[in-house]
């Protein structure tokens, strides 16, 4: 069980359940929050002829997670290569779509947080997605010296995989680029760097 | 003071908007333009009425470009407790009244793709001042305007002047009504909705966004109680050393201001929360009537809105 942070901006999934309300169900999913769908619409089979489900299976390839999705039989599923094209259809659905349609999230914080910031872009209140976190408790975090972002972060402090400055992950988190901030951990004494410890995995 | 600047103004205009609407026109004493507002923002006004002070709040409609006015609707109701039957009867042109700061409870959502404004009656306020931020900011949004006739039809004759084909009326003698369900499902993903009106209508459409799937976070409403009657009851003000007694025509907050204390408050209408008090006992019953605490806070009985909410009993003690 994790402790919750004293910091504000540190997001909190509530997990997912299916508005009855909803005319429409877009779910966006990577690896393994396919689980959370999977138990959340298996309680509600009278929303899949409504539903479309985006799925990456980024770091659960091969568990063939994709084929327990197919069978619950959605109304659209479109499995993508990588979040990048994944995010790229969303945002053309959103673009199209109307309200009554409820916005899903699953899978790793980064994934969400990208998936949160894209519909944010169309107007979308972030409270109003229901998100739930599954797999890895692997970071993205935003260096906010060079604005690097460094996905996967596992580790705090870590090297910025773009200055290569030594960063403190805290849980200050931005919902506008959906990732941590990393700050410079040896700014007052340069090559006083504390332990890693893997606090993300 | 508990409900923050006050600004003194003078009644510039008075305006028979229709047969129980006026709509007063208020330029501040001191000369210095009056504070920019964000639509949906209303005031407090005060009012000596032979001593009895009334306080009310009033949407904002519209403010002059360089701040040397602003202007406020008032509907007459007949069971008013004194303030918009003040405001009809008593006060003339050139009076002068004292406001609050504005205070928004009611603003647009910015970050909206699209904007649905539905007003009923007096409701159209703040409505009318969204609508002309929405139209300056070039936002895309439409207006649904539901009136009792066409008699009522001053603010919606400027309406259509200024929004054109984007006002869509509804007159409540030709049996036209809001239709929720036609208007709420084809909008895109981003629209928010705002209703204000009276209190039937606004539950109305709220459930109706609810029926079409709408997320709560895309439906705002505003409704300003007056606070309602009751029998009289007795309140104790356990830091003050306070006894005084609530009588049947007033509020628990104005008889704790009567009473000389300056407890915390901004709407005065059970919306924003300001006045908030812990409860230390109740002997009788807690009437909450606000529309700001959960049903679970207003059960546990720790808690009340002095503005709206009173005692059905003999004593109540205060954490004041």
């Amino acid at each position: 069980m994790t402790t919750l942070s004293d910091i504000k901006s540190r997001p909190i999934y509530a997990g997912l359940k299916v508005d009855e309300y909803a005319r429409r169900h877009l779910v966006a999913a990577e690896g393994e929050g396919a689980r959370a769908v999977i138990e959340a619409f298996s309680m509600a089979p009278e929303a899949l002829d409504r539903t479309t489900i985006l799925y990456c299976p980024g770091g659960s390839a091969g568990q063939d997670h994709e084929t327990a999705l197919a069978d619950l039989a959605p109304d659209l599923i479109h499995v993508a290569p990588s979040i990048e094209t994944l995010l790229v259809r969303l945002k053309g659905m959103l673009n199209t779509a109307t309200m009554g349609t409820r916005l899903y999230a699953t899978g790793t914080e980064g994934f969400i947080g990208q998936v949160v910031a894209a519909a944010v872009g169309f107007g979308v209140d972030h409270h109003s997605i229901f998100t739930e976190h599954r797999g890895s408790l692997a970071r993205r975090v935003q260096c906010v010296h060079c604005k690097g972002m460094t996905d996967n972060v596992t580790a705090t402090p870590f090297t910025c995989s773009h200055c290569g400055l030594t960063l403190f992950v805290r849980d200050h988190y931005s919902r506008r680029l959906g990732a941590f901030q990393g700050v410079c951990v040896d700014a007052e004494e340069p090559g006083v760097i504390p332990p890693a410890e893997e606090l993300y995995k | 003071m508990s409900g923050g600047v006050e600004i003194l103004v003078r009644v510039a205009d008075i305006e028979q908007a229709t047969a129980t609407v006026r709509r007063f026109t208020l330029a501040p004493l001191s000369g210095e333009p009056l504070p920019v507002y964000s639509a949906g923002a209303h005031v407090v006004v005060t009012m000596d009425d032979d001593g009895h002070r009334i306080r009310n709040p009033y949407s904002l409609i519209s403010r002059a470009q360089d701040g040397s006015h602003y202007r406020i609707g008032v509907l007459k109701t007949p069971n008013s407790r004194g303030g918009s039957i003040y405001l009809h009867e008593k006060v003339c042109e050139g009076d002068e009244l004292v406001i609050t700061m504005p205070v928004n409870l009611f603003p647009i959502v910015r970050t909206g793709r699209k904007h649905v404004l539905v007003a009923g009656g007096i409701g159209v306020t703040p409505i009318y001042a969204m609508a002309e931020e929405l139209r300056a900011a070039s936002a895309p949004y439409e207006i649904h305007y539901a009136m009792r006739d066409a008699s009522c039809g001053a603010f919606a004759d400027e309406l259509v002047e200024m929004h054109g084909d984007k006002v869509r009326l509804y007159r409540d003698d030709a049996q036209e009504v809001i239709r929720v369900d036609a208007i709420l499902p084809h909008q895109p993903l981003g629209t928010h909705l705002y209703v204000c009106g009276p209190e039937g209508m606004i539950d109305a459409i709220l459930a109706g966004g609810r029926k079409a799937g709408w997320p709560v976070e895309n439906l705002h409403s505003e409704r300003f109680l007056a606070p309602m009657g009751g029998a009289p009851f007795s309140v104790a003000l356990a830091k003050a050393g306070i006894t005084a007694t609530v009588r049947s025509d007033q509020s628990l907050l104005e008889a704790i201001e009567e009473a000389g204390v300056d407890a915390p408050y901004l709407c005065r209408g059970g919306a924003c929360g300001q006045c908030e008090t812990r409860v230390i006992s109740a002997d009788g019953e807690l009437i909450h009537n606000d529309h700001y605490l959960s049903d679970e806070e207003k059960a546990s009985g720790a808690k009340i809105m002095t503005c709206v909410s009173r005692l059905k009993g003999r004593e109540l003690v205060l954490d004041l």
